[in-house]
């Protein structure tokens, strides 16, 4: 048996109030690409960051082509060959996409006084369109969409050679085509000997990349074993701890009258013409690709852009909405997909994150009712299973998932007529997603309408009672639940002809 | 649910408790160094002092707390002190009732908030800029209505009972104002949907904003609020000196500031309370009265207290990166 690239052995690692990790047991070899999966904080991504001396363990040993491994910072951890793509952003928004690249390692000129620009321009470029991408070099962080701001962690963290790559939940804001594109530079980098660490609550994908999967649960390893030699829903059973059976839980449902309706709905480039019902009593899945004018279409419907020119109905009549607020009265209600700048106060804790916004429902002239709100918040705590001692945690000390899970659950509070979630279930892991979607189905079953926005196609097409689909700011197609199968939904958001 | 514990979890979670914790203690530390230094410091007489002259520090913070945990900054306070001083001096001489003169003169502190407030919400200019200008233009007016001299009241004599009367002779009303607003402003900010929605724009503005939240009004609300507190400082202040002076007040929100950093707020918003605010305001109080009483400079009092800023708010940063 030869020595593994990586061995990390009976890493401990606890928090205030919370044992992350407990005596787990970690081994990489070269030319892999290892799966850890877990529930949201299962302490997946605590044990990356102790790797990479984000955090130190407090005990356990880490050995890298066995010698002993220790890293001061990610920067340090970098030097010595293993470099991390995180799960959340660690970009500079006022930089530049090549400023950002080379943050930190900038090309000089002139006796190193001075920062060579166009030399790092030129490199970023080069580097972009070798990995088969598309974006401009020039623009700041702040310009860029979701995915385009996740396809730049991954340059930032390939433009050095390492020989561990690890990447967090890289996927959960890309979509279909640029998955693919990572996938294929992930194969190419394996070939080259690289050991690959990759977490994902997307069984899919690691079925078509993993060659190993480590199993974590509640801070405690589990198991590793060779992909091929497992079944999916056997992972599952070693993550969550009980059978799942049924990732889906389509209800049917009679659709109601027409709530909404948005008629010709333009914004410069973004959306062209679009229309969009939605009924009482039903989920209308929104596919499409990345940029297709989703996110555009909602912001517009929510007031949250300005829109140039088209119509908005609310149960027949005629609404504006200047802003968010406006559209709240309206008893439309919208939940951003970047969680991190949209959605969260990560300096507020749980508690009053799910009640942001929603206070008035708990008051009585203008007065907070305490009780109420803490029963309100331990109960949507419970709901979705947000891991947690306590609900005063402060929310940036929670995990990817169960941050997404928090701001989801401000918006189960919501009284809205139509709820639009945007990627409602990006990052989270697959026993809670059943519980995301049974609160959606309840809601539905209560009246209310729902617009889906997700680029995981077998949600799309799971829980969908109607799929629209766009493309490019435009609606190219809708399909019922009967209809729709992945090729059409995806010829439609690729705008390809497709015979009925 | 599972739930793994292990120690110290309350402690820790509370960073703000944790910031008044420590400050509660460098204030009492502070009372017992000058007591052994002074023996004048301990006695009743000279506590009631500080809390008169805490008072207007206390007051102004209230105000200045709710406009920090929104992320902005008022630096308009001691002008809006100044000239709702010089209005109400005005008045009274001019024979309005004292009550109308009152309430008036808390209108026009609020109104001073509300155009800040829309200056800085709706026209997008930095609180710093627009809180900066109305300094400015307020202090100018006061110069102006009184062509730069003071307003004396001679005809009023029951106003400065306002600040001079005392509770069974010895608690001036200032120190009763202090505690009555200060339970008054706590409430206000921490069980009114409009007080925490402060928090939630100051933390994140445009999840607040996504959340339904009508930002530009909560804004609006934490200027009004701090306006209205400085119109109170100035009543107060005007009656304790019985005149309304044009150049009175000047650098007070430099106080509130202080005072509120020390008791916790963070200037990028997000955090603060009321009863830090209280402690901060009584840290600089004792400090002046401390060093006063060993006959320490005025100009070294202002020193010392910049220095126990920058260390309150450094103490906090090596606190909050270590965790
Ligand atoms: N800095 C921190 N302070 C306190 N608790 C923390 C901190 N970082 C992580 N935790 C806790 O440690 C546990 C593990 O978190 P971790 O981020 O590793 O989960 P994860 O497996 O990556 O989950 P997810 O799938 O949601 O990303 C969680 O309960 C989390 O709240
Ligand atoms: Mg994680």
């Amino acid at each position: 048996m030869d020595e593994p690239l990586l061995r990390m052995r009976n890493i401990t690692k606890s928090f205030p109030g919370v044992l992350a990790l407990k005596d787990v047991e970690f081994e990489l070899h070269a030319g892999e690409i290892h799966a850890i999966i877990g529930e949201n904080g299962a302490g997946k991504s605590t044990l990356m960051k102790v790797l990479l001396g984000i955090y130190q363990p407090d005990e356990g040993t880490i050995h890298l082509k066995g010698k002993p491994f220790h890293a001061k910072n990610p920067r340090n951890a970098q030097d010595q060959g293993i470099s991390m793509i995180y799960q959340e952003f660690n970009l500079v928004p006022d930089l530049t996409v090549a400023e950002n690249i080379f943050l930190a390692r900038e090309q000089r000129r002139f006796h190193n006084l001075l920062i060579d620009d166009k030399a790092m321009l030129s490199e970023t470029r080069k580097f972009i369109g070798s990995l088969g991408l598309d974006i401009d070099a020039r623009l700041t962080i702040n310009e860029l969409s979701v995915a385009e701001k996740q396809m730049v962690e991954i340059i930032k963290a390939l433009v050095v050679k390492s020989d561990i790559l690890v990447l967090d939940e890289p996927t959960s804001a890309l979509t279909e085509k640029e998955v693919q594109r990572l996938f294929s530079i992930l194969e190419r980098l394996k070939n080259e000997g690289v050991g690959i660490i990759y977490i994902s609550h997307r069984m899919e994908e690691l079925n078509t990349i993993a060659d190993r999967v480590t199993v974590l649960r509640d801070g405690t390893f589990v198991a590793t074993h060779e992909w091929k030699a497992v079944t999916v829903p056997n992972l599952i059973r070693m993550m969550i701890g009980r059978q799942l059976n049924d990732l889906f839980p389509y209800v049917p449902s009679k659709p109601g009258e027409v709530v909404f309706k948005a008629h010709n709905l333009n914004r410069s480039s973004f959306l062209k013409d679009v229309s969009l019902e939605a009924r009482k009593g039903e989920i209308l899945g929104l596919a499409g690709l990345m940029g297709a004018g989703r996110t555009e279409f909602a912001r517009a419907v929510f007031g949250a852009d300005r829109k140039d020119s088209g119509v908005i109905w609310m149960d027949g009549k005629e609404i504006t909405t200047r802003s968010p607020h406006d559209a709240i009265r309206h008893g439309i209600a919208y939940l951003p997909e970047d969680r991190k700048k949209d959605g969260l106060f990560l300096e507020l804790d749980i508690y009053d994150n799910i009640l942001a916004g929603n206070l008035t429902q708990y008051s009585s002239k203008g007065i907070v009712n305490d009780s109420t709100c803490r029963a309100i918040v331990d109960k949507r705590i419970a709901e979705l299973n947000v891991k947690t001692h306590s609900p005063r945690k402060i929310v940036k000390y929670l995990s990817g998932g169960n941050q997404q899970k928090v701001l989801l659950s401000r918006w189960f509070c919501k009284q809205a007529k139509l709820i639009i979630f945007d990627e409602p279930t990006r990052g989270i892991d697959v026993g809670a997603k059943s519980e995301i979607y049974q609160l959606m189905n309840k809601l539905k079953q209560a009246g209310a309408a729902i617009i889906m926005i997700s680029s995981e196609m077998p949600e799309i097409l799971g829980m969908s009672d109607r799929i629209a689909v766009m493309y490019e700011g435009r609606i190219t197609g809708e399909l019922t639940r009967a209809e729709a199968t992945s090729e059409k939904v995806m010829a439609l958001a690729s705008n390809l002809a497709v015979k009925a | 649910m599972d739930k793994t514990r292990i120690g110290n979890t309350k402690l820790q979670l509370n960073t703000s408790l944790m910031q008044k914790v420590t400050a509660s203690i460098a204030l009492l530390l502070m009372i017992l160094f000058f007591s052994i230094v002074s023996p004048y410091f301990f006695k009743v007489n000279n506590l009631l002092t500080i809390a008169l002259q805490t008072s207007i520090t206390a007051i102004t913070a209230y105000g200045m707390i709710f406009v920090i945990i929104s992320a902005g900054v008022d630096l308009s306070i001691g002008s809006n002190i100044a000239f709702t001083g010089i209005m109400v001096a005005l008045m009274l001489k001019n024979g309005f009732p004292i009550w109308l003169a009152m309430i008036l003169c808390l209108v026009v502190g609020i109104t001073a908030g509300m155009v800040n407030g829309i200056l800085i919400s709706k026209m997008k200019l930095p609180a710093f800029i627009a809180t900066l200008g109305m300094q400015m233009v307020l202090r100018g007016l006061a110069l102006v209505v009184t062509d730069a001299r003071p307003v004396y009241l001679d005809n009023a004599p029951q106003f400065k009972q306002i600040a001079q009367a005392k509770l069974f002779n010895t608690i001036p009303f200032p120190v009763l104002y202090m505690i009555v607003l200060g339970f008054g402003a706590a409430f206000l900010l921490r069980k009114t949907v409009i007080g925490r929605n402060v928090f939630a724009v100051g933390s994140n503005e445009e999840s607040a904003r996504l959340s339904g939240i009508d930002t530009e009004k909560v804004r609006i609300f934490a200027f009004m609020f701090s306006g209205l507190m400085a119109a109170i400082a100035g009543l107060i202040l005007t009656s304790r000196v019985n005149s309304g002076q044009p150049t009175i007040a000047v650098g007070y929100e430099a106080n509130a500031i202080a005072a509120s950093v020390i008791g916790g707020a963070s200037m990028r918003g997000g955090h603060g309370s009321i009863s830090g605010a209280i402690l901060g305001a009584f840290i600089l109080g004792v400090l002046m009265n401390g060093l006063n009483l060993l006959n320490v400079s005025q100009n070294w009092q202002v020193f010392a207290s910049g220095f126990v800023v920058i260390f309150a708010v450094y103490l906090d940063k090596v606190r909050t990166s270590r965790n």
